[in-house]
């Protein structure tokens, strides 16, 4: 059930686990400026992590390091799938 | 010549502080930012007899001096003009390490880079050309392994030998600044232009990374991506973290820690208290010195240091946890559930903390990310039932409620849990509502943990609790010996003539509506301050039950006739409810104090819990009367 905010265009919370993205752009959250800081910007490209037991929060790979954070948080954050290797 | 200053600064996980643990050792000093409750930490040591002087600032992403950490970084460095500023770059994460480096160049602060733990990005594939990156940047590279002597020795030639001032920035890094100052003076909204200013950022450590880094050897999945399928994905990870929590709570409260704290209780108060009262009594000291030194100091002073072993080998264990990494799984897994009670998963770990000891749960609070996690988290782990406040419930439930003790012994926990989160929620919506609380956690690699840095950081947090807890007790130990032994007209030997007495008759007109207001009970609520157990100790001397047994059983025989006099089940039910919830034990005051830096939040705890206290057991004796109970 991936919304679609354009073609192939997704937010971060509805990629599954083992997918690689592209980051599109972030959208204004209290949590906008540090996820850039952690290297969160325009075009670097992460792979999706397995989740959490509960299913959140969710675990990403980015730049070399894994980072969690909330879905609610991964909302705000709109990515376009890239094809899987 | 004068001392070399070396300052230490790096994301958090790179290895900053065992490096620093290699290098100083145990010639280190433990003092407080001014203001904040950030540790600062400060080491000396001589190297091609150069007096060297280390500083480990706080482990920060980025100096936006968003939080203290980050204003205490980027103002040493600024103010201070350290002779040599090291950059602990976790070698196989150096993307986004990278970017605190950015920064601190573009304030034109001359780095050296330490690539550390080179190693571990070897074994990943990674090949790093530190030569090429030093040239590219304009600044000193140099490669360590983190806890090696090798890399320990190397540094400090590195330290030594390296003029600062002989380094500048690249004209790279000079374009790039003024990329930066033009985006800066530009047209916009300051958040967008700072937006605008990471990016540039991230499209340099792009270029550096593609000129320096190959990765083309990178393995798809690591170690650590295999291990957190067992230990922080999958459904089996809450069973394994129950299980581990579960191991440390035996080892601290049962296989060492409470050995250890009966054997050293034994030793001050059963055989030094023996030894030094034999002592005064040979020496003929005056009585009320005898008793003083006897009753009060040893007493006070020995049921602090009963506790040392605990707390020592709690820290212990959380310390081996978060070296390996695991921690960040623990607040990863159980954020969730911790969200719903106005907290977050990093708060865990100090709140089982809390049904040992609430002393350690409020320093453990120190891990947690914001001021607002942190404050709420040290205000509601008083609520929760330490392992000073079972005795008092297991002796009052054996009493009154002998068919059903272990249920009602029970039920208290549960009074303290739901408080701790119903307050957690008010907290949240009131005092600290306008504060962020936010989720976002590196997970970093599986490591097996640096021993000498746990020993430190276990000694460190104890010794802290020695030291500041220690003077407060002792005072307050003086002070309720005075209370109980002193009245108006002098020493008297009947502490119901006491001034203890005489407040806790004072003290007892508040719980006229909870069906409680003996001035025993007053006085035990007192005393129940300094120490919770304190409050059987008291009641057994006030109602001359004589020395109260150890066996809970005995002991509530010993009781059964004293207490059942002045309690009912009901009212006896609201004292239990008023002890679960009312203030922190001084020890855990001292520790408020110390932690926020403020003699405000600890009066606050103190307050707050008492009126939550009050509150609680008036519904329950009030409730329970209108029901019919009695």
């Amino acid at each position: 059930m991936a919304v679609v905010v354009g073609q192939n265009k997704m937010t971060l919370n509805h990629v599954r686990a083992g997918s690689s993205v592209k980051v599109e752009y972030l959208e204004a959250s209290p949590l906008k400026e540090r996820l850039m800081s952690m290297g969160v910007v325009s075009g670097t490209v992460i792979k999706v992590l397995s989740s959490a037991p509960l299913g959140d929060p969710m675990e990403i790979n980015v730049r070399s390091y894994n980072l969690a954070m909330r879905r609610k948080d991964a909302e705000k954050i709109v990515v376009s799938l890239l094809p899987t290797a | 010549m004068s001392t070399l200053s070396v300052a230490l600064t790096g994301n958090p996980n790179t290895g900053k502080s065992t490096i620093f643990n290699e290098l100083t050792g145990i010639r280190q000093k433990i003092g407080n930012w001014p203001g904040v409750t950030v540790d600062k930490r400060m080491g000396y040591i001589k190297h091609d007899d150069r007096a060297i002087s280390i500083v480990d600032l706080p482990g920060t992403y980025s100096v936006n001096a968003r939080s203290p950490e980050e204003k205490i970084v980027i103002d040493y460095l600024l103010n201070e003009h350290p002779d040599i500023v090291v950059d602990v770059i976790d070698a196989s994460n150096i993307e986004r390490n990278l970017f605190l480096t950015l920064q601190l160049l573009e304030h034109h602060i001359p780095v050296l880079l330490d690539l550390n733990m080179i190693d571990e990005a070897t074994k990943r594939g990674m090949k790093i050309s530190s030569k090429k990156l030093s040239d590219l940047i304009g600044m000193p590279v140099v490669e360590t392994i983190g806890r090696s002597a090798k890399s320990t020795k190397k540094l400090l030639s590195v330290f030594t030998s390296t003029v600062m001032a002989n380094y500048k920035n690249s004209d790279l890094i000079e374009s790039h600044i003024e990329a930066v100052a033009a985006v800066r003076a530009g047209e916009g909204k300051d958040d967008d232009k700072e937006e605008k200013v990471i990016a540039l950022r991230y499209a340099l450590i792009d270029k550096l990374i593609s000129e320096t880094v190959d990765t083309s050897n990178m393995a798809s999945t690591s170690t650590t991506e295999k291990i957190d399928h067992f230990l922080a994905n999958g459904f089996i990870a809450l069973p394994i973290l129950l299980l581990l929590l579960y191991a440390v709570f035996e080892v601290t409260f049962t296989w060492i820690g409470q050995p250890l704290a009966d054997a050293l209780d034994f030793i001050i108060n059963t055989w030094f208290s023996g030894v030094v009262d034999d002592a005064l009594t040979t020496l003929g000291v005056a009585d009320w010195l005898h008793s003083l030194v006897v009753d009060g100091v040893i007493a006070g002073v020995g049921s602090v240091l009963t506790f040392v072993p605990l707390i020592f080998t709690l820290f212990f264990c959380l310390s081996v946890l978060d070296g390996t990494g695991y921690m960040a799984r623990v607040a990863f897994v159980m954020d969730p559930i911790m969200r719903r009670a106005g907290l977050t998963g990093k708060g865990i770990m100090p709140l089982i903390m809390g049904f040992g000891c609430g002393v350690p749960a409020i320093m453990g609070a120190r891990a947690l990310d914001s001021e607002k996690d942190r404050m709420v988290s040290i205000l509601v782990t008083p609520f929760l039932t330490c392992g000073a406040k079972l005795p008092v419930m297991a002796l009052f439930a054996a009493v009154f409620f002998p068919d059903n003790a272990s249920n009602v012994v029970f039920c208290m926990y549960i009074v303290g849990i739901v408080m701790a989160i119903i307050m957690a929620k008010v907290l949240n919506v009131t005092t600290f509502r306008d504060k962020q609380s936010t989720f976002l956690l590196e997970l970093p690699p599986y490591r097996i943990p640096d021993i000498k840095t746990v020993l430190l950081e276990t000694w460190d947090k104890g010794k802290g609790y020695l030291i500041k807890a220690g003077t407060i007790i002792f005072a307050m130990s003086v002070l309720i010996w005075f209370l109980s032994n002193y009245n108006f007209s002098g020493p008297t030997d009947e502490m119901t003539e006491s001034f203890l007495a005489v407040l806790g008759a004072g003290v007892s007109h508040l719980f006229a509506w909870q069906g409680f207001a003996s001035w025993q009970a007053g006085a035990a609520a007192i005393t129940g301050v300094v120490a919770k157990e304190a409050v059987i100790s008291t009641m057994g001397i006030l109602y001359n039950v004589g020395d109260v047994a150890d066996d809970t059983v005995d002991a509530a025989n010993q009781m059964m006739t004293a207490l059942g006099g002045s309690f009912t089940a009901l009212s006896a039910l609201a004292f239990m409810v008023f002890t679960q919830l009312y203030s922190p034990c001084v020890t855990a005051l001292g520790t408020i104090k110390k932690e926020t830096g403020k003699w405000k939040w600890m009066f606050f705890a103190f307050a707050y819990t008492c009126v939550v206290a009050w509150i609680v057991s008036l519904l329950v004796y009030q409730i329970g009367r209108l029901l019919g109970f009695n």
